[in-house]
């Protein structure tokens, strides 16, 4: 017996501690306090350029603690779901009292309610209360979803009342962050974002996951047919636009030019203009220049194929190109990654800049490697994405909206209009009580009243 | 006559509508007040008609774009939906003394933008900012900055007050603080403030999700302006929470609408500083 009440009181504990405002408060809190930690650190970065920044002692802590990906933190996590939590419970906890206010079994009136309405609307009137309760009621039907007349002894009571269903659009904000939240959950797990390079001309099937090397195949070539690079004449750019076509089992399924702000999207993979570059052709002639004697020794070659250089001195492999290579602050601009490796001797990282030949200069080498005779291609920076979670959010986006508006600006209200006899005529008296005692209720009474003298005196 | 020489005109009617509230404020007199109210309604008429001028002139140069897309824009933008809002709020509830804080809010907009550093040139727009949801985003997310604004205003208003009326030993007592209006309305006007905020600033995040995952296939990036704007949506969360379901009132519902607004001001022009994609040039 003991046991099991026991067990009753610690799940009552437990739900009590999630049904608190005190915790929402708390939780909203945290998470703004927290999210800033993301702006200030710059997030997904080098390990070296963390060090570099902030040493060692806090690279190892911000990185205990999770901070250079602190959105995708267990701690972060923690916090959502704790956010989820309360959400629900306190919304079932305060729902279960909420909707036997909004769906009532019987809908009743108790003039008691209003007696204390601080917005009560006295005049009088010389026709009768019969009268006026002719002229009263159909206003007040109209105007209120329910109404109802009761006569008293020595005249009648009007109630009206609506916008009970109004209590819930809190409910609905609420729920607009369980579907966001669960809208991302279901990205994460079921999507995807990756990014490719494709020049033109050509086509691929795989892109790149962040943090991925790898990639991932898609079921789909991607071809470029096109790329286009506009400039507005202060030398802004105005346009990025690619040619793309969507090519399955030899057959080409789709076709679009795709321009940022404008994607092509194919069997719910997304693809994005995102960037673009360019890229050197194969082959291209590498030109060695003997130092002492200044003899010229060209020589085609072909990237990541090794060539050997003049006089048996060694071989070169054109590893890799960057448009733009900064080099100790200073823009080599269009630079070839070279690796040499001198005959019995250590391998050595060259760096043979296009807009810049005369760097290799610098260098002291018995050789100055310059690289001509190519021809530069564009390619075009896509990002394609997949994410089977956007209609749940945008669901939460719409519920939010909705609800916000409801909850901020409508409202459950009921008015009472008393007629009672005095000597010829009536006392009339106005009052409305409302869900949260809004302040609109006032203003709406005082027109209301206005309305009903109207009405009489006409 | 161009939309930048209409603008600095109008940012001296802003600042001589700013110091007629002051004056109706300090001398309680009703021909200043009435005087503020119209030069305010003149200097919105203006910056509206400024705006307008501005979009017709780009589409004069070749360029065809709405004005709200750099920080000079902005600003001029934000200096119109303050003074429209506040405007509002005066002709709903009669209450002109506000105006002595929210007057002066216009003016200093105006007077930021007319700074040199903020470049006031025409330039056409960068590829990532060619949408229709542009203006959508940008409006909304301004509406809602101005509606906090000037709850930041009426909250500075409700502290001075409470300042003022707490019997301070020795210190003069702040005359002017007794024709503040009375507390629970200066409370209510702030809660009105920020829901209307709130809705807005929803609304302008939600825009803003919606455009992102249209230009670059992620509808929530973190971003520095993506988180700073959560942060503020939250702290402005918190208050409402707070004060519904707490029965928080007053003077401490003051402090948050007042931290909310410094998060708000980071949103805008904070995070400028850091890196991404929403610093203005």
């Amino acid at each position: 017996m003991t046991k099991s009440s026991n067990t009753e009181g610690f799940t009552r504990k437990i739900w009590k501690f999630f049904a608190s405002v005190k915790l929402s408060v708390a939780i909203l809190l945290s998470l703004a306090a927290t999210s800033i930690i993301g702006t200030v650190i710059p997030q997904n970065g080098s390990a070296e350029v963390y060090i570099h920044q902030y040493g060692e002692v806090f690279f190892k802590l911000f990185n205990t603690l999770d901070f250079f990906d602190m959105y995708h933190s267990w701690w972060f996590r923690v916090l959502l779901c704790l956010l989820t939590i309360n959400l629900i419970v306190c919304s079932i906890h305060r729902l279960t009292s909420t909707w036997k206010i909004i769906f009532p079994d019987h809908p009743s009136f108790d003039a008691n309610r209003f007696q204390n309405a601080k917005n009560r609307q006295e005049w009088t009137s010389t026709s009768s209360p019969e009268t006026l309760k002719a002229m009263y009621d159909p206003y007040i039907g109209k105007r209120f979803s329910i109404s109802l007349t009761e006569k008293t002894k020595d005249g009648y009571l009007i109630f009206g009342e609506k916008g009970r269903w109004t209590r819930l659009g809190v409910y609905a904000v609420h729920l607009s962050i369980i579907f966001m939240i669960t809208g991302g959950l279901i990205g994460s797990i079921f999507g995807f974002d990756g990014s490719v390079n494709i020049p033109e001309g050509q086509s691929t099937d795989t892109i790149f996951l962040q943090n991925d090397p790898t990639g991932k195949k898609l079921d789909f070539q991607i071809r470029c047919e096109d790329f286009d690079l506009s400039f507005y004449d202060s030398g802004m750019p105005k346009e990025y636009r690619s040619s793309l076509s969507i090519i399955k089992n030899g057959r080409t399924m789709a076709q679009k030019d795709i321009i940022v702000n404008d994607p092509l999207r194919f069997e719910g993979i997304n693809i994005f203009q995102s960037s673009y570059g360019e890229m050197p052709s194969d082959r291209l002639t590498v030109t060695f220049t003997e130092r002492e004697s200044g003899l010229l020794y060209d020589v085609e070659a072909m990237i990541k194929k090794p060539i050997d250089m003049p006089g048996n001195s060694g071989k070169l492999i054109i590893e890799d190109f960057r448009t733009n290579f900064s080099y100790s602050g200073f823009n080599l601009g269009k630079t070839f990654i070279c690796t040499m490796v001198p005959t019995g001797g250590e391998p050595e990282t060259l760096l043979i800049s296009v807009d810049h030949p005369r760097f290799d200069m610098m260098r002291q080498g018995d050789f100055i490697i310059t690289i001509s005779n190519i021809d530069f291609k564009y390619y075009t920076g896509l990002q394609v994405t997949k994410d089977p979670g956007v209609p749940a959010v945008y669901a939460g986006f719409l519920f939010m909206i909705i609800g916000c508006y409801i909850t901020f600006f409508m409202f459950h209200q009921a008015v009472c209009i008393k007629l009672s006899t005095t000597g010829s005529g009536a006392q009339i008296e106005l009052s409305g009580i409302s869900g949260k005692n809004r302040p609109g209720m006032n203003a709406i009474i005082l027109r209301m009243s206005n309305h009903l003298k109207r009405l009489s005196a006409a | 006559m161009t939309s930048s020489e209409i603008f600095s005109i109008i940012t001296f009617v802003y600042g001589a509508a700013a110091i007629l509230y002051m004056v109706a404020w300090v001398f309680k007199k009703p021909l200043p007040g009435t005087l503020a109210t119209a030069t305010l309604a003149a200097a919105a008429l203006g910056n509206l008609a400024g705006i307008l001028l501005r979009w017709v002139e780009s589409h004069q140069m070749g360029i065809g774009r709405p004005p709200l897309t750099n920080l000079y824009e902005s600003l001029i933008f934000f200096a119109l939906t303050i003074a429209v809002i506040y405007l509002f709020v005066e002709f709903k509830y009669k209450i002109r003394i506000l105006g002595a804080i929210a007057g002066p809010m216009p003016f200093l907009a105006m007077a930021y933008a007319s700074l040199p550093k903020v470049n006031t040139a025409i330039q056409p727009l960068i590829p990532a900012l060619k949408s229709n949801w542009l203006i959508a985003h940008v409006m909304t997310c301004f509406i809602g900055y101005a509606a906090f604004t000037i709850a930041f205003g009426i909250s500075i208003m409700f502290l001075v007050k409470s300042s003022g009326d707490a019997p301070s030993s020795g210190a003069q007592p702040l005359r002017m603080a007794g024709r503040i209006p009375a507390f629970d309305i200066l409370d209510d006007l702030t809660h009105q403030m920020v829901t209307f905020g709130f809705l807005f600033l929803s609304i302008g995040i939600i825009t803003g999700a919606v455009w992102a995952n249209q230009a670059w296939g992620r509808y929530w990036g973190w971003d520095p302006k993506e988180t700073w704007s959560l942060v503020t949506w939250l702290i402005y969360a918190t208050l409402l929470h707070a004060r519904l379901m707490r029965g928080w009132r007053g003077k401490n519902i003051a402090v948050l609408s007042c931290v909310g607004f410094v998060a708000m001001l980071f949103t805008y022009f904070g995070v400028n500083l850091l890196p991404g994609l929403h610093s203005y040039q």
